[in-house]
């Protein structure tokens, strides 16, 4: 029999017994942060491909989430802190090897850039909207004019936060779980999902929605193949990744995985979807919403289980 | 200069002296440390085999935690040593989840903490707590760049091991075996 | 960086922080480290004492901030008996300073013996009540009639006390509960003991034998040292233990014995060294007597014939045998400590003894050495009137070889069922808490219930405390001078302890409360200093020192008289025994009616779904004292079970799950303990680490917490020779279930 145990009683609060430092802030903000770029990318790119008067909702309103979202990520960020008043030290350099920091200065640059947006489109919404100061109006005509160029900031920044919260992850090599290349892209895959099911929450027109759920249908799929690559890569690598995949094929993680995240978030909705497209009538909601739910279930699952995932003790 | 510390598990007995001295001489909070003993035994009565070691922050060479901080408040100091300066981190705790030691811990008073080499004792010419108090005197500290300290005469003379070196972090805590 | 006005800034907004959020947290915590402390003058940074929290008595400096407050304890480095380095306890001895759980007053009992109502009194009153007692208990029984348990520095002035106030019946449980067997097996054996710190060469000795003496595990801080240093020289070691011991991990031969059976081992050795000629003949033949009836004894206890009874094969018996001769002189067979185990320990250590004495160890380098002490001038007082009846009238004839009083003797004496010659009415107990300390705690309670008087001295609100009528809060040795520590070693050294900080609350020294109870008696000539520091410094300065040069060095270390640390090489020695010579056979111990030369008795074995338990130390804990103590509970706040995982399975039981354990007598543990199920202890055994299973709310960090090995032992095997209370008789069976004791308390 083999015994290993710690004879100095340590008990260390949040790392024993096992790492518990980052609670539902970090997977809120993961989501809320993936969603939002999920929905800038898409507009940003659609916007590009001048799509504009097709993907109304898509380019024009949906966004308008986005800095909400946003906002709501960066408080749960900021409660997360533990020493909240040295915050700002995260603006005072950037450091190019920590993630954390790409995402600190990429939210500096993509949450202005969703608000210009959304004030560029405000009369679609209040359509009786007045800027009133001289510079504001300015402010409006000179991003007018440069459209095209924040779109393309938008799109690249987008990208970067939707992907950089996987490769942050997958940075963390003490944590097996979340060692693997494949985390960047599928939370990227994830956020693009959800932005898109955003906008089928909020589109009025059928060609846009049927787009919408085909380019849905399209990403679960790239999902799931990543996914099966993601188990697969565990299990043939280290011991300590084949334990931390075990989590999910037989240990504590297993239902809540398949079920929320696969099942609920993947499999059904794109059956649904299927379903819509052969012509069946589902009600309009459920699978946005289902999707949704999954992208955000997908962040809670492994920011939890790759706390407990580790290669001591 | 390159500041590395190494524990002779022959000796060790895993009174957990250097815990204790450790935390009077660095404040630490009870309920938390900085450092710990750790026994692995293996086999089957009577036939049995005991691992006793003294466990810290590695001080690695290739330290993730310093790579991953955002705001550089997790930085090499002299002879590599890792510090944590309390007044730029802002308790992300990025840090915590990237060391695969689970060497360090979330101070309660916002930043985080582990062990430093007992940074301001050996920069007055000492050792740290544990070198300086354990018993056994199992515990040896010194500059592998100087041939004759300590550190690098007893390295040489023994065979020693780190923990998990395929983790790539290039630990600087050696296990005399 | 920070300068130090941030630093201390931050410092304080981030201790107000954590006082506020610890919320019930009872631990006050000790100040940062101190920046800028390095530029103190160094009579302000440091002041010197030596440990209390065990026997070693280790000399460090306290190291204070620079607002004055006890910041953290390192040792001296010229104390012989740490050599600059203290164990986890003593570098943990300011917790037991900042305990919040401390006893803070003077406690007078309200209500029945054991309820723990207490109203709090002033020094005076509490004095007062005692001295009435005494003084109506003198009247009415004697002098006699009042007994001390004692235990550490302040025993000496209790002593003092009781002595003029004329009662000699003074016991410390170390004797017959922890050493007596081997003093008094190494006094018939050399004619001397083996004294605190034992006298033990290990630091050159090249075979170190350890018979269930499970250094490193108990943190016997000299020992271990030089264990390490023995082990870098190439030194084997030999551990004879039922279990895997951590002295047995770094053991070249590890003997698993079957529990009980060590003298059967001994003999068997004996039986190889003297048949293969491997003693050390020049020593034997110069300085040992009754060496043909020891051969005539052991001619049939070969080694065959202690596997049967031991289950070590014949050929480790062998072999260690062997290693042990080559080594000689430089071989110690340890005489342990905590040597309390069967009964028949007297004449297991006997056999110890007697091993050193064929490998010819005892005053060799590597072996035994001489001890040498400081003299050090005695305070002069009236002398002590001869009280008019001793011990030995408790119950005349028993345990006749017994130099100094046994607990038990005393504790029996105050039942009046047992007979004594006559009672035993009043206790002091000074520093040990009696409940943890005897076996078989109801005999205790029943002898507490039957006593007019029951003072307490303590630091801690430790059980007995619980009992006692009246309860007086000593201030913890870091508030405190005491004595100048003269313990012998190899240099004769004196050391010096002065208080790091004023007693908290109302505590206060030792000195002051035997002194002060001296006035209400009476007896203030036999304490003519008013001061402890003022005898230290008439004491210093008859020897060309000063309290205020001692401050400075804290340790003073002189050179012995002569060049006699080991014998020399043909040196007449006058053994301190009746023959002059080492009695390899025992006249001594003849003469009352105990063999001469040990023997193997079989013992209890347990019945089926029992184990023994046996008990042991850990290095982070000083018995039950230390259970409390926030720098300590924070390695280990509570003891396991180490159950066999044979058993365990058979059991269906997991690690960590907690049970009670229940013994032959029916005595069922007070608290669930939680199983570790572990390899390193046979299948017939169960191991717990004593000093667990407090039963004190008033302790927040130990109440509740683990087993206790005391509640366990109910059945006591006495030793016949000298009154030892053998503890490892007993037998436990698991409860996974919480069940009503059969044994009412």
């Amino acid at each position: 029999m083999k015994e290993e145990l710690f004879v100095s009683g340590r008990m260390n609060d949040l790392i024993d017994p096992s790492l518990n430092i980052w609670h539902w802030q970090i997977p809120l903000y993961l989501f809320l942060g993936g969603m939002a770029a999920g929905i800038l990318c898409i507009a940003a790119l659609y916007y590009i491909r001048g799509k504009e008067k097709e993907y109304y909702t898509a380019i024009r309103i949906t966004p308008f989430l986005a800095p909400v979202l946003l906002v709501f990520g960066l408080l749960a960020l900021f409660i997360d802190l533990r020493h909240k008043l040295y915050f700002w030290q995260l603006y005072t350099n950037i450091k190019l090897q920590s993630p954390m920091s790409w995402g600190a200065w990429t939210l500096m640059v993509v949450t202005p850039v969703s608000f210009i947006w959304c004030a560029l489109h405000i009369k679609d919404i209040f359509p009786k909207w007045n800027w009133k100061y001289r510079w504001l109006l300015a402010l409006e005509t000179f991003f007018n004019k440069y459209k095209k160029v924040l779109a393309w900031v938008m799109l690249i920044y987008g990208l970067i936060l939707g992907i950089y919260t996987g490769i942050l992850l997958s940075a963390f090599n003490a944590r097996p779980l979340w060692n693997t290349s494949i985390m960047g892209p599928l939370f990227l895959a994830s956020g693009l999902s959800a932005g898109a099911a955003a906008t089928l929450i909020m589109s009025k027109d059928n060609i846009e929605r049927k787009q919408f759920a085909r380019i849905d249908l399209v990403i679960i799929g790239i999902e799931l193949f990543l996914i099966v690559h993601m188990f697969m890569g565990y299990l043939a690598s280290t011991q300590v990744q084949v334990e931390a995949a075990e989590m999910f094929l037989g240990g504590q993680y297993t239902m809540t995985f398949w079920i929320f995240v696969v099942i609920l978030g993947l499999l059904i909705p794109a059956l649904l979807e299927i379903l819509e497209l052969r012509k069946y009538h589902i009600p309009a909601l459920i699978s946005p919403l289902l999707v949704i739910f999954g992208s955000l279930m997908l962040r809670f699952i492994i920011v939890y289980a790759g706390q407990v995932s580790r290669w001591l003790y | 200069m390159r500041y590395a510390m190494a524990v002779d598990t022959r000796k060790c007995v895993g009174c957990s002296d250097c815990v204790v001295a450790c935390q009077t001489e660095n404040n630490v909070p009870h309920g938390f440390c900085r450092d710990w003993v750790v026994e692995v035994m293996d086999g089957t009565y009577p036939q049995l085999e005991i691992e006793i070691r003294s466990e810290r922050c590695n001080h690695c060479a290739n330290s993730p935690c310093v790579r991953c901080c955002p705001t550089g408040a997790s930085h090499f100091e002299e002879g590599g040593i890792v510090l944590v300066n309390k007044t730029e981190c802002i308790g992300c705790g990025a840090c915590i989840a990237s060391c695969p030691y689970d060497a360090r811990y979330p101070h309660p008073d916002g930043y985080v903490d582990k062990c430093t080499f007992c940074y301001h004792r050996i920069k007055n010419g000492m050792k740290p707590a544990c070198v300086e108090v354990c018993p056994t005197k199992c515990m040896y500290f010194g500059d592998l760049d100087d041939a004759n300290s300590d550190v690098s005469v007893v390295l040489k003379k023994r065979k020693y091991k780190t923990l998990i070196p395929e983790a790539g972090t290039g630990p600087q805590l050696y296990f005399l075996i | 960086m920070t300068n130090r006005r941030e630093f201390i800034r931050i410092s304080l907004y981030g201790a107000g922080a954590f006082a506020v959020g610890a919320g019930g947290c009872k631990v006050f915590n000790a100040p940062a480290p101190p920046e800028g402390t390095e530029k103190l003058p160094i009579n302000l940074r440091r002041t010197p004492t030596y440990c209390e929290v065990c026997f070693w008595k280790c000399a460090g400096w306290v190291y204070k901030t620079p607002e004055g407050k006890i910041w953290k304890i390192v040792g001296n480095d010229e104390d012989q008996h740490c050599n600059g380095r203290f164990c986890p306890r003593g570098t943990g001895g300011v917790g037991m300073y900042y305990d919040q759980d401390r006893l803070k007053t003077p406690l007078i009992r309200v209500e029945d013996r054991g309820k723990q109502v207490f109203r709090e009194a002033t020094w005076d009153e509490a004095l007062d009540h005692i001295a009435a007692k005494m003084k109506e208990i003198s009247l009415k029984y004697g002098p006699e009639s009042m007994a001390l348990f004692t235990h550490g520095s302040g025993s000496s002035y209790f002593t003092n006390l009781f002595k003029a106030f004329g009662s000699q019946n003074i016991s410390e449980p170390s004797y017959a509960q922890c050493r007596g067997p081997r003093d008094e097996a190494f006094i018939a054996t050399f004619g001397e003991e083996v004294y605190s710190p034992e006298i033990t060469d290990i630091r050159d000795t090249r075979c170190l034998v350890l018979i269930g003496s499970h250094i490193g595990e108990n943190m016997h801080n000299g020992q271990i040292q030089e264990m390490s240093d023995a082990i870098d020289k190439g030194a084997s070691i030999i551990t004879v233990d039922p279990r895997f011991s951590t002295a047995a991990g770094k053991s070249k031969y590890w003997l698993p014995i079957k529990p009980s059976t060590d003298i059967a081992l001994l003999l068997a050795w004996m039986h190889e060294i003297i048949y293969n000629e491997y003693y050390d003949k020049k020593y034997v033949e110069k300085y040992c007597s009754g060496f043909d009836k020891l051969k005539e004894h052991v001619k049939d206890f070969t080694p065959e014939w202690a596997y049967g009874i031991t289950t070590i094969k014949p050929d480790l018996i062998r072999k260690t045998a062997k290693e042990m001769a080559d080594a000689s002189p430089a071989v110690i067979v340890h005489p342990g400590r905590h040597v309390t185990w069967y009964g028949d320990d007297t004449q297991r250590i006997r056999a110890i003894a007697i091993l050193n004495a064929l490998l010819g160890s005892w005053g060799r380098r590597g072996g035994f050495y001489r001890p040498a002490k400081y003299e050090l001038a005695q305070v002069q007082i009236p002398a002590f009137k001869e009280p008019s009846r001793s011990w030995t009238d408790l119950f005349p004839g028993k345990y006749p070889v017994a130099s100094s009083i046994p607990t038990n003797a005393l504790i029996d004496g105050s039942i009046p069922e047992n007979n004594p010659g006559y009672p035993v009415k009043g206790w002091i107990v000074n520093a040990t808490n009696l409940l943890s300390t005897v076996p078989d705690m109801n005999n205790t309670l029943k002898a507490i219930q039957n006593l007019d008087l029951l003072v307490a001295v303590d630091t801690m609100p430790m059980e007995i405390t619980g009992w006692a009528d009246v309860v007086l809060p000593e201030c913890t040795y870091l508030e405190r001078y005491d004595a100048l520590r003269a313990a012998p070693h190899r240099k004769p050294a004196i050391a010096l302890r002065m208080p790091a900080a004023e007693p908290l609350n109302s505590t206060k020294p030792g000195y002051w409360i035997a002194r002060e109870l001296s006035k209400k008696l009476g007896l203030e000539s036999y304490f003519p200093f008013e001061k402890q520091e003022d005898i230290i410094d008439w004491q210093l300065k008859k020897i060309g020192s000063s309290l205020e040069e001692m401050k400075t060095t804290g340790v003073k270390t002189f050179e012995r008289d002569a060049d006699d640390l080991y014998f020399a090489e043909d040196e007449q020695v006058e053994f301190p025994t009746d023959s002059g010579k080492i009695e390899l056979y025992s006249p001594y111990l003849e003469q009352y009616g105990f063999d001469p030369l040990p023997k193997y008795v079989p013992h209890e074995e347990p019945s089926e779904g029992f184990y023994r338990l046996i008990y042991g130390r850990a290095p982070m804990h000083t018995f039950g004292r230390t259970s409390n103590n926030p720098n300590l509970t924070d390695l280990m706040d509570e003891n396991k079970v180490w159950i066999n995982p044979k058993v365990a399975k058979e059991w269906g039981l997991k690690d960590d799950q907690e049970i009670w354990l229940k013994n032959q007598d029916g005595a069922v543990t007070d608290f669930p303990v939680k199983v570790r199920i572990t390899e390193r202890i046979r299948w017939d055994s169960v191991y717990i680490v004593h000093g667990f299973g407090h039963t004190q709310k008033q302790m927040t960090r130990c109440f509740g917490k683990g087993a206790s090995d005391t509640r366990l032992v109910t059945k006591v095997l006495v030793d016949p020779i000298m009154g030892g209370t053998g503890m490892r008789g007993n037998f436990v069976t698991f409860l996974t279930e919480k069940a009503e004791p059969e044994v009412a308390l």
